[in-house]
């Protein structure tokens, strides 16, 4: 009974197993003898697993080797090429059991593999033995697949009938006691009082709870203490904190691309949308569709496009000379990963390059799914805080005032509006785009991305300081002059259109050469005569970004065909109008004009990064155009692109919003208006700066979606429209099937896994371990769930209770299940080291973010503020400088408060992962992770001991415990103990503790030791110490906190 | 622990299982069962309530049982310093064949650039007469205890995909590393020591970050340690001021008092290997500035290596490589990033040889004579080659190239002596014994007593591998 309680295994299972292990153990004088007949060989637990690890890759559904199936019952029994497979009854006469336990000539099976275990091949022999049972179920035919258990809806099971029915506070126990008392166990008594405020405080907030708080929930003895604690600490705003963090993993958040250079993002709005979301308890089902399509939502707000970073927190790779859309395919395999280890639970990334070899999901569904999501822009957005929103619209409105004033003192402004637009120049020159070839090593490693509207999109590792070389011949004649477009794109940052991080660029010089068709040699310069552009700024001198660098201007165009590289056309326009369309018109002095057509090479210099050439300040070009005109004097059209194009729309048709644009730009050329103008322009100056996000936002061309052969972007096969896999709910039929419909089909109340993906991986976070033990995983290579009535019920009352977060932690941490005791007899740590039986409390490490908080939080150097910029907490600064990290990179210091905010705050670049929350097992963000590792090593204790974080900690409790710990040792060592640990110290620990706190102090009274440097001041610089305290004494004390907060019990949830 | 080879156990998870099963007096029958069952390993539900660094027997008995990986982060050019190519210095200036460089996509230059000749004499070494650079002549004077493979190949051709590619099998993040599979594989022979240990030189760290010794979805215990042979060698090794080795041994005590008086009441056995940790932290803190002091090696020694105390180098590095392996670390990965010549591409080879050369060869000797050298495999290499074609304008560069490069590889049951295989005459494309990554992976496996395809972890719903579905033991190089 012993070893069965400890595998967890049905009874049934157990005997099936001991026979087999019986004949092996007699094998080989017993081969053929009938199998002990207390024990059967069950198909679907023994022998179809070894089916599929070793037999289906090459008898399956991909591959039919010798036209043998072994996926299905009818296929299998027929058999293949060389006859009957299997005869039941009959193993030494069975095909099968010959070729894999490698009897007579024939070469043993696996073909080219290891031979299977020898047990395994007992297994087989036993099974035919007895008559190769096949259940019906189990792929009764090979096109109808058995349905797994996590692909049919969940519904509601009827609650088991329990013998200690008053152990059961609520249905979860029911589940969880039927099964203790099935095998024989009984529960453990509840927790006592603090151990349970501490599990429950670490669990909810992953925050210790105060003393004050352990006292007020003991001195409370009504009956609703406990739900009292519950209620706090779910109303809590740490509450978001501790739940975000585990979202975030699966959602793969950390600020920074990864790969190489692994530049720093600003994408923290995306990491506070999550803790805000789950603080108002936004229902689960909202909370997923918000993320992959809160930008699609009919008047979608700030906060729902933020959301949709979920998507956007794959890495990006802008290393030189990369292929962007390889990488733009790795990303989307990302965020299909990680839908389908996070939301889904099914491993839908193993049919990226073939059929799904266990679980029912072709390589074209996958890339059906895939189409749902290929659809959109990569882009990033300035977002504002709530302050800033506000400060936002009043500016807004401001300018509304100021333009409507202007109205109203000019009754006739309509009029003389009308009268501007008739005069307007229609006569525009004819343009003709031209498309030429990029010289790829010009770029600088940078991919410029050919469009079907003639333009280029810049693409790829910024290309910092370069020169464009771009080459057409062309039959046009004559050329008089050549247009530059700067546009915008969804793809660039801001819309564009440049590459900085605010979606501007700088052009410092526009060069053309020329040479006949025939001639090539004779490759002239082009003399320009004139340069104009529609818009105008003045002069700008750059701050160098390193010291001693040489001077760069940003102004007018003319300064792009001054010959110097140092001055440039600049587009920015130092406010949030800054990411407009831009064109500029370079007219040559003489006509260029070739009886054999024309060879044109272009260069566009762009030397306007300053030092930060690869990061947020390049101003490389994001998306451009060139055009060819033969017309005399061609100029740039002075009106923005946006205004010509409303313009061309008859004027009864234009909407008022329209109007408002034209009459914001005509009021501009109004001369006596620029006192008014100036008034406009300075609020504009006042507009908030905001951050930025990664989000995505829907194309409008739909970007066709391939099968891709293998997963190889090279080789992409047949088109795909997008849809859904047949063994899950189908997609709804009304409305187009795009991202929006997708992100309501994964939460449909019929999606089989979606719920019981969630509710199981909300287990796990109490219980160290979920339901299903491969909480990203729920297929058929999952193992069976260790209650599965218990995790229907689950799912079916989650969705019931409107997808509530906070109620389904409400439900589980008022369980008898949850509230019992961790403590255990070394035997039932043993019999179920993994708690699965859950006959006791859970107790193990917590989460490396929370390893950190408790120790902040016991010395009271925590700070609750929550949200905001990541933080650089203290680390090393050589991490971070060659040749350590590849390229330098940022990580000044937090000073002040900011040293310790908690740990999901810190900055987290994916290469150089913060050494004390990796050390302890969060995850770097590479990949969407849903179940961490939790590792007990050295280098972790080295971490807790000398990371210097920690010893401000120590420092920090040893003042604060001198200060309000008590008069006396006895005291202050109790208040100390329950910072950290929250129980009383038992007398032995108290006697223990003593003991090393005189030894310390004597150490330190015989000098051996500076109590100064222990206790981290200079004499100079003392903290204000009780009275009658001496140095020694909060050096000695600084020891004693420091053992504290290195109890392997301070980081332990008990 | 060679009983596994009876009971058939091959998963080293299962055999870390069955260890603790033993240790915990459960008994062998159960352990049968849950084998037989599919039970795939409760040490695999991601708690740790065993020791996953316990010495591990692999599948057969090894060669090596320790790796030294010496990684030229940055893909040296395989035609300046071990494919000697004398046609690519006849066609220098020309342009290469329009058929070779059909479906060829190079990081930053047009492929259809003229071919640049190679820009170092070759001569012979040793009884074996390999040919070897003249920038590398340590490297030619250890050459008769070498295998060159002039026939590597790999599908990354840029730098962070590429080697990560080289690291862990996959171009794909998430996976664990080469050094990773290896102390999963075999645990650990130190008691003081992490298993994996990882330096780093050159001029900056590799493209591919910390996940080139990270421990993706195993155990992080397996995840290589970063030491630095300058500055605390290891994160958070020293005591912070104030706190001297007595104050740290008193504190240690308490800790540990505290911790047994937990577990007489509690009765979870991760107490006791989190006693154990900050045991082997405490041994740590002595064991490895004694490590790091390279001073008290002989001047014969530092000379050889051209080791200097206190300074931080590559030379340094390769010294303190034999002293972890003298001191049972299992694997040791030394990344020198400074290979990455897209142009002025003849001083720079100069330079990276003269750091690299001396301590590269020196290291080999210096096993060899105490004898390591059989147990050790020592491997170097990048993560790709250099185009035959010139990265120009005006300058001598290659661009990434991933058809074809080079590596070398010693002790540890390496063939010495060998060179294998050949490259065009162009050095473009291999032509004969083509080595893929994941060959080269599954032959270090081999060498350390692994059969590739059954070194694995399930890990959502599949068993991984480092070969993936790939690799097959290149043969010629075994001695």
């Amino acid at each position: 009974m012993l070893s069965k309680r400890f595998l967890g295994i049905p009874a049934t299972g157990l005997l099936a197993i001991a026979a087999a292990c019986l004949c092996l153990q007699i094998t080989p004088s017993s081969r053929g003898a009938p199998a002990e007949t207390s024990g059967r060989v069950d198909f679907l637990r023994d022998i179809r697993p070894v089916f599929q690890a070793s037999c289906i890759s090459c008898h399956g559904p991909e591959q039919q080797m010798a036209e043998l199936r072994l996926d299905s019952r009818s296929r299998a029994l027929v058999g293949g090429q060389s006859g009957r497979a299997i005869q039941p009854g009959n193993a030494d006469g069975s095909l099968l059991y010959q070729r894999v336990a490698g009897l007579g000539d024939q070469a043993q099976m696996p073909m080219g593999g290891k031979p299977l275990d020898p047990r395994a091949i007992e297994l087989i022999r036993v099974w035919i033995e007895q008559g190769a049972d096949w259940p019906e179920a189990a792929g009764g035919d090979g096109a109808a697949i058995e349905r797994h258990w996590a692909y049919v809806a969940p519904s509601r099971p009827e609650l088991p009938k329990v013998r200690d029915a008053s152990w059961v506070a609520n249905p979860i126990d029911a589940f969880v006691l039927a099964r203790m008392e099935a095998q024989g166990l009984s529960p453990s008594p509840e927790a006592d009082r603090v151990t349970l405020l501490r599990r429950l405080s670490l669990d909810l907030i992953g925050l210790p709870p105060t003393i004050e708080e352990v006292d007020a929930f003991l001195a409370d003895d009504s009956s609703e203490a406990y739900r009292t604690q519950v209620e706090r600490l779910l109303g809590s705003p740490h509450y978001g904190e501790r739940w975000g963090r585990r979202w975030l993993d699966a959602a793969r958040y950390a600020d920074s691309d990864g790969f190489e250079k692994d530049l720093p993002r600003i994408v923290w709005f995306y990491r506070d949308w999550v803790i805000r979301a789950l603080n108002r308890d936004l229902p689960y089902d909202r909370f997923i569709v918000e993320q992959l399509a809160g930008d699609m939502l009919p008047g979608a707000t700030q906060d729902q496009i933020v959301a949709t970073g979920y998507l956007r927190n794959s890495m990006m790779n802008l290393e030189g000379g990369i292929d962007p859309e390889q990488f733009r395919m790795e990303a989307m395999f990302d965020r299909m990963e990680a839908v389908g280890k996070g939301i889904l639970g099914v491993t839908i990334q193993c049919a990226q390059c073939h059929n799904h070899k266990y679980d029912p999901l072709t390589q074209d569904e996958y890339y059906r799914l895939f189409a749902f999501l290929n659809n959109a822009h990569e882009a990033q957005i300035a977002v504002y805080t709530l302050e800033e929103q506000r400060r936002r619209e009043t500016l807004l409105q401001q300018i509304r005032e100021v333009e409507l004033e202007l109205q109203q003192r000019h009754p006739g402004w309509r009029t003389r509006m009308e009268t501007w637009e008739r005069d307007l120049d229609r006569d525009l020159p004819q343009w003709t785009v031209v498309q030429p070839e990029v010289d790829d090593f010009s770029t600088q490693g940078q991919a410029y991305l050919p469009l079907e509207d003639g333009s280029y999109l810049a693409q790829g590792a910024t290309g910092g300081s370069h020169r464009v070389k771009m080459t057409i011949r062309t039959d046009h004649r004559p050329i008089t002059a050549f247009r530059l477009e700067l546009m915008n794109d969804g793809d660039l940052p801001m819309g564009g259109p440049g590459r900085s991080i605010n979606g501007t660029c700088a052009l410092s010089e526009f060069e053309v050469e020329a040479a006949p068709a025939d001639q090539p040699d004779r490759m002239r310069p082009v003399k320009m005569a004139s340069a104009t552009s529609d818009i105008v700024p003045a002069p700008l001198e750059l701050t160098p970004a390193t010291e001693g660098g040489e001077p760069r201007v940003i102004g007018p165009v003319a300064l792009a065909i001054d010959g110097k590289e140092e001055t440039a056309w600049g587009v920015d326009t130092g406010n949030v109008n800054r990411n407009q369309p831009r064109k500029a018109v370079f007219r040559a002095e003489q006509p260029i004009d070739h009886a054999n057509g024309t060879l044109l090479t272009f260069y566009l210099t762009q030397k306007h990064a300053g030092g930060d050439d690869q990061g947020t300040g390049n101003r490389n070009l994001g998306r451009l155009r060139l055009s060819i005109t033969a017309e005399a004097d061609a100029e740039a059209d002075p009106l923005p692109r946006r205004v010509r194009e409303i313009l061309s729309i008859e004027p009864a048709r234009r909407t008022p919003k329209q109007m408002g644009e034209v009459f914001s730009y005509w009021r501009t050329t109004v001369p006596e208006w620029g006192r008014f103008n100036e008034r406009i322009e300075e609020l504009w100056r006042q507009h908030p700066k905001g951050t930025t996000q990664l989000v995505l936002s829907e194309r409008q061309r739909l970007r066709p979606t391939h099968v891709l052969s293998r997963g190889d972007f090279l080789r992409p096969g047949k088109q795909v429209r997008p849809g859904v896999p047949a063994f899950l709910n189908p997609l709804a039929e009304n409305g187009p099937a795009d991202r929006l419909a997708f992100a309501h089909w994964l939460v449909d109340r019929k999606a089989p896994t979606t719920a019981r993906t969630l509710v199981n991986r909300i287990w796990q976070g109490y219980f160290g371990i979920g339901l299903v033990r491969s909480s990203e995983d729920l297929g058929k290579q999952s193992e069976r769930p260790s209650h599965p009535k218990l995790l229907d019920w689950l799912a079916v009352e989650f969705m019931d209770r409107g997808w509530s977060l906070k109620s389904l932690h409400r439900l589980i941490v008022t369980s008898a299940t949850y509230r019992q005791s961790s403590r255990a007899t070394p035997q039932q740590y043993r019999e179920d080291p993994y708690n699965r039986l859950l006959a006791r409390g859970p107790r193990f490490r917590v989460d490396a973010e929370v390893v950190r908080d408790i120790a902040l939080a016991a010395s009271g150097l925590l700070r609750p503020e929550v949200g905001g910029p990541s933080v650089y907490s203290p680390a090393p600064e050589f991490l971070f400088v060659r040749p350590a990290s590849f390229s330098p990179k940022v990580w000044e210091e937090a000073q002040g408060w900011n040293r310790y905010r908690r740990g999901i705050y810190t900055f987290r670049y994916r290469s150089v992962p913060y050494p004390m929350l990796q050390t302890f097992d969060a995850p770097s963000g590479e990949s969407s992770c849903v179940r961490r590792p939790l590792s007990n090593t050295p280098l972790q204790a080295l971490t807790t001991l000398n990371e210097p974080v920690f010893l401000e900690a120590a420092r920090a409790l040893a003042l604060r415990t001198l200060r309000e710990g008590g008069d006396n040792r006895e005291q202050r060592l109790t208040y100390a103990f329950r910072r950290c640990l929250a129980r009383q110290p038992t007398r032995a620990e108290v006697g223990r503790l003593l003991a090393f706190l005189s030894e310390q102090k004597h150490r330190l009274a015989d000098g051996w030791v500076s109590p100064w440097d222990l206790a981290g001041y200079s004499p100079e610089d003392r903290p204000r110490l009780p009275e009658g305290t001496t140095p020694a004494q909060l050096a000695a004390w600084t020891a004693l906190s420091r053992v504290l907060l290195n109890l392997d019990e301070t980081i332990s949830k008990e | 622990m060679s009983d596994q080879h009876r009971t058939g156990i091959t998963d080293p998870h299962e055999i870390s299982r069955r260890w603790f099963l033993a240790q915990c007096g459960v008994g062998l029958g159960s352990v049968a069962l849950g084998h037989l069952l599919g039970e795939t390993g409760l040490a695999a539900a991601g708690q740790q309530r065993s020791d996953p660094l316990a010495p591990k027997a692999p599948h057969y008995a090894p060669k090596a049982k320790n790796v030294i990986f010496l990684f030229m982060a940055g893909a040296p050019s395989h035609l300046e310093l071990l494919d000697h190519k004398p046609q690519l210095t006849r066609f220098d200036g020309t342009m290469p064949p329009a058929e070779l460089l059909e479906g060829y996509r190079a990081a930053f230059i047009d492929p259809h650039s003229t071919l640049l000749g190679p820009k170092f004499k070759y001569s012979r070494h040793g009884q074996c007469g390999a040919e070897i650079s003249e920038v590398l002549p340590h490297l030619g004077s250890v050459a008769d205890d070498i295998a060159i493979v002039k026939s590597m190949t790999t599908d990354a051709f840029n730098h962070a995909p590429g080697q990560i590619l080289m690291n862990t099998g996959s171009q794909q993040f998430g996976r664990p590393s080469l050094g990773s599979w290896v102390t999963y594989g075999l645990g650990s022979e130190s008691r003081d020591l992490p298993a994996f240990v990882v330096f780093s030189s050159g001029s900056k760290g590799p493209s591919g970050g910390n996940a080139c010794w990270g421990s993706g979805f195993l155990p992080t215990v397996h995840q290589g340690v970063t030491f630095r042979s300058a500055g605390e060698p290891v994160l958070y090794l020293s005591n912070p001021k104030g706190v001297d080795s007595g104050l740290q041994k008193a504190s240690l005590d308490a800790v540990r008092d505290l911790n047994r008086m937990r577990l007489q009441a509690i009765g979870d056995p991760e107490i006791s290997t989190r006693i154990n940790s900050f045991e082997m932290a405490f041994r740590m803190q002595s064991s490895v500035p004694d490590l790091m002091d390279i001073s008290k090696e002989p001047q014969s020694i530092l000379d050889l290596y051209g080791a200097e105390p206190g300074k931080s180098s590559y030379a340094n590095n390769c010294l303190l490589a034999r002293r972890l392996v003298e001191r049972g670390v299992r694997f040791v990965q030394l990344f020198h990033e400074s290979w990455d010549q897209h142009a002025d591409l003849t001083n720079r080879i100069q330079t990276n040889c003269r750091d690299t050369d001396r301590p590269s060869a020196a290291l080999l000797k210096d096993l060899k004579q105490r004898g390591l050298l059989d147990e050790t495999l020592v491997l170097w290499g990048g993560e790709f080659g250099r185009t035959p074609m010139v990265q120009g304008p005006e300058t001598d560069g290659r661009d990434h190239h991933p058809n074809a490069f080079a590596v070398w590889l010693a002790g540890g049951g390496i063939r010495p002596g060998t060179t294998l295989g050949e490259t065009d005459e162009l050095g473009f494309n291999v032509v004969q014994d083509k080595v893929h990554v994941h060959d080269l992976h599954a032959t270090i496996l081999h060498l350390l007593g692994f059969d590739h395809t059954r070194l694995t972890h399930r890990f959502q719903g599949r068993d991984f591998r480092l070969t993936d579905v790939h690799g097959n033991v290149v043969k010629q190089l075994l001695a």
